[in-house]
């Protein structure tokens, strides 16, 4: 079983995907993580040997942010948004999107599902 | 699309010389300014800015971890109109 911060990984996967079950590694932060520590990226995460999987989790404590503390920082500067009353804080207050896009249609991930207004009046014919 | 470093942070001119006329005299007063544009640095930091949104001036105490971003982010242009929340009776 390969638990790298606080995380299982899935065994039968290639380590490059496997890694990416991190929050905060992606494919390439994984590739770079697999080739400076000399593995092959096809490599299963079963069929990597205690050595290996040290060397990977050294490397991810030292110099990669992930999981809690990534989120936790992710807050912080979400925090610091709406402290400051600038206008990217207060998109983020209202749950709209922050970098301006449109909100006439679309934008459900930021608003969520859809409330419908009651007492529009079809239109008869 | 972020500005090239190169260039350095951008400040009206006007404002800048406003700012740093308030900083040697050690006054505080409230500067009213159109300058959304204008990118708050150190110097701007503890002054009270009236910023213009295009109706008023909205006042804008500059604190320390404003810095870096605009005067115009801080005096929205928009009035947010919401439905009113009928209550269930």
């Amino acid at each position: 079983m390969a638990r790298i911060s606080g995380i299982d990984l899935p065994k039968n996967k290639r380590g490059v995907i496997g890694l990416t079950y991190i929050f905060g590694i992606g494919r390439s932060v994984a590739a770079k993580i697999l080739t400076e520590c000399g593995i092959d990226h096809n490599k299963k995460v079963s069929e990597w040997d205690d050595e290996e999987l040290n060397k990977i989790r050294k490397m991810i404590t030292d110099s990669i942010l992930v999981e809690g503390e990534l989120r936790s920082e992710k807050q912080l500067n979400i925090k610091r948004l709406l402290d400051i009353g600038c206008y990217r804080g207060l998109r983020h207050r209202k749950g709209l999107p922050v970098r301006g896009q449109r909100t006439k249609t679309n934008s459900r991930t930021r608003k969520g599902k859809r409330k419908t207004v009651a007492g529009k009046k079809k239109v008869t014919k | 699309m972020a500005r090239s470093l190169k260039k350095g942070p951008f400040v009206d001119v006007k404002l800048d010389k406003k700012v740093s006329i308030l900083n040697e005299t050690k006054k505080k007063s409230v500067i009213k300014t159109w300058s959304r544009r204008s990118m708050i640095t150190p110097d701007f930091v503890g002054h009270t800015f009236g910023v213009h949104n295009g109706n008023k001036f909205i006042p804008v105490y500059v604190t320390e971890n404003m810095v870096g971003h605009k005067l115009g982010e801080f005096a929205p242009t928009r009035t947010f109109r919401t439905h009113p929340i009928k209550k269930e009776a």
